[in-house]
């Protein structure tokens, strides 16, 4: 049986759901959609957080999403039109509603004066049509004890009343009628006021869910005929006793006592309460037996029962926008599923070399078997990665969010335009990536974009847009943050590194090599500390998380024309394809994925330059040659046979560098097991994996190992080493 | 002054011992995890020079101190007869490489005495007190201690 609190964490995970459809809708009204389906969408999705919230008695919420529903309500009635302003107000609301929800699932108390402020603004901009809507509402959880009932107050003008005798047969469940959705049709044909009888309900112990023991009254003041009314009993006709007792018309009249019941029914029980003829409408019932979902006052010019055709058609929709069965799997139990299959992939390997080495190997069907069971954990691996994978969709939308309040607080004016939503990548990196891409968004609306002034007089449009990209390239994922904003000014970047200390004076930097001081700890150069960036912990920051994922971060910028920040990522944290070398005695791994090519070159590709380093020649193209072995401070100088194979791979910055290796094993699927747990990060070093003969190998980060050499090399660039 | 701490503990502490570059030490058991025999590490790039390397205990990739240079004593002979005595260090796994585990020792807590303040700075830090069991004196290792500072491993 689910505890209170599973179901509160189901609430929170479909309201987290409910609040980025939220967001979305109102994203699409603002780029000018008008379809009422995306209308009804966000309404829905605030109603439904509402009722979540109120069956867990979350009163702010409850309260602030009730007021918040009655000035969408009034848009999607027509009475509002979209305008910028009302769609900002509505965003900053439904911005505030999600700090909300994540407020009450940590169990915080929310602020009710922000609260107050945000709403208050709201319904500011929406012409003070919620001015009434604090009076007096009241929303009670509707207890789900089967006492149903329903009085649904307000509206329709007068007519005659009618008292409705509905008794289901004790079979009627049996082929499938429900009394209350009957009662619901029953309530959309006016004014009704529900009355249960319980009397024929057994005791505890004799109960029987299969039979039905209730019987109701319904008061109902419409204008419809009898005929109409008995269209919606048409279904249960057979198996119910219903009789219709005209009460005159509202005004008081008598009524006709003429009983229209289809067919005389002797065993009908009537209620107790049942009203003698010519009772007013409104007739008070006992209350014991009734529970009132009093509509808010203030949603009272919509009938209620449009919100309940609301929901009907809002389920049919979402149904006809292709089903798909999913489950909501607890990620522990992935994790253990992804941890197996490392083991797996390891056995694999050591039963494969076992194998290798026996005496029975080359016979075809251990060949063969073999074969078969690399593809089929490869297709395990594979599906499992699946599972985890996750659209970046997500974690794009939180991005909008922090654009409207980042160029809200600058006082700029920023959109941000999303491609390849639809790009998975494994949930951990998703989760991690957030804070990083948050303060790169922020940083390109606070020094990326300019002032409009600035742009204006720049001939570009006031409005300044950030594209946020994902794409799946060769294995990795790419993600790009670009602003069309000014560009790094690099005079006043270099200006800054000196001033700083972080570079001589007299330093001689690449255009790539000043960007890439943007990344230096402690640099900033916005001239004023702004609240948003600016601390100067930014992109250093940024830059070692992305690190720690594995990935790398790439900044390119045109002077006027922007700024684009360029991140690459591995798809999974768990498996990988290396190339298992060896050098100075030592087995390691490459990801295959960094490898441009491997080759054994002559000594006449190899140039020295100063004492000690050197460049590769290759096909005209020179790049720095490092050794692995004295790299890793495994050896000092080669020995004779030794790195004589090398490994040319890509480094972040798209830059490459050849590496020299001792002799190339095997290429295979590894799996990551991090060095952070036990011991602690190493320059150079992305990971270690096990090995097939159960010995632990080094995965190597090649832009990291590159990088750490030229540190250590580069004078100027000495204080620039993590 | 936690070996002030032990003083009022009435149980007997059972302690590991083991010997490693000719000198007697213990650690508490319940921090030890397994014994094992040696099996040559992976090394790592840019370590102390205590830290042998890395091995694979079932999956997880743990480092191996040797204990010895650890204390500032003299690295002990690289045989295959060293065991390594896996323990668990905070929140962290780690291999110590000894010579041998000698016996485990039931000791009240009073028979643990004060480091005497001759001991070198290094290895002051390190010992947590000393047992005296015929005629051997055994230290008493702060595990704690042990672990590569952040600032030696991520330099």
């Amino acid at each position: 049986m689910a505890g209170s609190s599973d179901l509160k964490e189901i609430f929170f995970v479909e309201a987290d759901e409910l609040l980025s459809a939220l967001e979305e809708g109102l994203r699409a009204i603002q780029t000018g959609v008008q379809e009422s389906d995306t209308v009804n969408a966000v309404f829905r999705a605030v109603h439904s957080i509402k009722g979540g919230a109120g069956a867990f008695n979350l009163k702010a919420l409850v309260g602030f999403a009730h007021r918040f529903e009655t000035v969408l309500d009034e848009l999607r009635s027509g009475r509002l039109a979209p305008e910028p302003p009302l769609l900002n107000a509505l965003l900053h609301a439904s911005d505030h509603l999600a700090d909300m929800v994540s407020a009450c699932r940590q169990g915080l108390e929310t602020n009710a004066e922000a609260d107050e402020r945000i709403i208050m603004a709201l319904e500011a901009q929406a012409g003070g049509t919620g001015s009434s809507a604090d009076e007096g509402f009241t929303f009670e959880p509707l207890p789900m004890d089967g006492n149903f009932g329903f009085s649904f107050g307000a509206l329709p003008p007068a007519g005659r009343s009618v008292a409705v005798h509905f008794r289901p047969h004790a079979s009627a469940f049996a082929s499938g009628h429900d009394p209350s959705l009957l009662l619901r049709d029953l309530c959309g044909l006016g004014e009704a006021t529900v009355e249960m009888d319980m009397a024929h309900l057994p005791a505890a112990g004799a109960f029987d869910p299969g039979q039905s023991y209730l019987s109701w009254k319904i008061t109902l003041v419409t204008q419809c005929a009898d005929r109409d009314i008995r269209q919606i009993f048409e279904f249960i006709e057979t198996s119910c006793d219903l009789l219709l007792e005209d009460q005159g018309d509202v005004a008081g009249n008598a009524p006709d006592p003429v009983a229209t019941a289809p067919k005389p029914a002797p065993s009908l029980a009537m209620p107790a309460s049942a009203p003698a003829a010519g009772a007013a409408v409104t007739r008070p019932t006992a209350p014991d037996t009734r529970t009132t979902v009093s509509a808010p006052p203030s949603a009272a010019p919509t009938p209620s029962t449009a919100t309940l055709t609301q929901q009907a058609t809002g389920a049919a929709t979402s149904a006809s926008s292709g089903p798909r069965a999913t489950i909501r799997v607890d990620i522990d139990r992935v994790d253990r599923l992804v941890d197996i299959l490392g083991e797996l992939v390891i056995h694999q390997a050591m039963l494969t070399e076992a194998i290798e080495q026996s005496p029975g190997f080359g016979s075809v069907e251990v060949d063969r078997s073999l074969d078969q069971l690399r593809q089929l954990s490869r297709q395990i691996q594979e599906s499992v990665m699946a599972i985890r994978a996750q659209p970046v969709k997500p974690l794009f939308d939180r991005m909008h969010r922090i654009v409207r309040e980042a160029s809200m607080a600058a006082g700029k004016s920023c959109r941000l335009v999303t491609e390849g939503e639809a790009t998975e990548v494994d949930k951990t990196i998703i989760e991690r990536l957030a804070d990083p891409l948050t303060h790169m968004i922020r940083n390109s609306v606070d020094h990326g974009i300019e002032k409009a002034e600035r742009r204006e007089a720049a001939g570009k449009p006031v409005e300044g847009v950030i594209r946020m990209s994902a794409a799946h390239r060769s294995g990795r994922i790419v993600l790009t943050i670009q602003d069309d904003g000014a560009g790094i000014d690099r005079e006043k970047v270099r200006q800054v590194a000196i001033d700083k200390g972080l570079i001589a004076p007299n330093a001689e930097l690449s255009p790539q090599e000043i960007d890439a001081l943007l990344f230096l700890p402690g640099f900033s150069t916005a001239s004023q500390v702004s609240s948003l960036s600016g601390r100067g912990v930014g992109m250093d920051v940024v830059r070692s998380e992305i690190t720690g994922l594995g990935g790398r971060v790439g900044i390119s910028s045109v002077r006027g024309q922007g700024t684009t920040l360029t991140i690459s990522l591995p798809l999974t944290l768990a498996v990988l394809d290396g190339m298992v070398f060896e050098a100075a005695g030592q087995t390691l791994v490459l990801p295959v994925s960094t490898i441009i090519e491997t080759l054994r070159p002559d000594a006449a590709m190899r140039h020295n330059i100063g004492h000690s380093d050197s460049v590769l020649d290759v096909r005209g193209r020179c790049l720095p040659l490092i050794d692995v072995g004295t790299a890793l401070g495994f050896r000092t100088h080669l020995g004779p046979g030794e790195g004589e194979i090398v490994v040319v791979v890509e480094r972040g910055d798209d830059g490459a560098t050849a590496l020299m290796v001792d002799g190339i094993r095997d290429q295979r699927q590894v799996v990551i097991k991090g060095l952070e747990a036990n011991y602690g990060q190493i320059p150079g070093i992305a990971a270690a994996t096990v090995l097939g003969d159960g010995s632990v190998a080094l995965i190597l980060d090649p832009s990291d190992l590159a990088a750490s050499v030229a540190a250590s090399v580069r004078s100027p660039l000495q204080l620039a080493a993590e | 002054m936690r070996s002030s701490g032990y003083a009022t503990d009435p149980d007997i502490r059972e302690l590991v011992a083991f010997r490693t570059a000719g000198q007697d030490f213990c650690i508490d058991i319940l921090s030890v995890r397994e014994i094992r025999g040696w099996s040559r590490p992976a090394l790592l790039p840019h370590a102390p020079s205590y830290v042998q390397g890395v091995i694979n205990l079932r999956g997880a990739v743990v480092p191996i101190l040797d204990l010895a240079r650890r204390l500032g004593l003299d690295s002990i002979e690289d045989t295959d007869r060293n065991v390594i005595i896996v323990a668990a260090i905070q929140s962290r796994i780690v291999g110590l490489l000894v010579e041998a585990v000698t016996d485990i020792l039931g000791v009240p807590a009073a028979g643990v005495q004060p480091t005497p303040d001759l001991a070198s700075e290094t290895a002051r830090n390190m010992l947590r007190g000393v047992v005296v069991q015929d005629s051997r004196l055994i230290r008493l290792l702060d595990v704690g201690q042990l672990l590569p500072q952040t600032d030696d491993v991520a330099a």
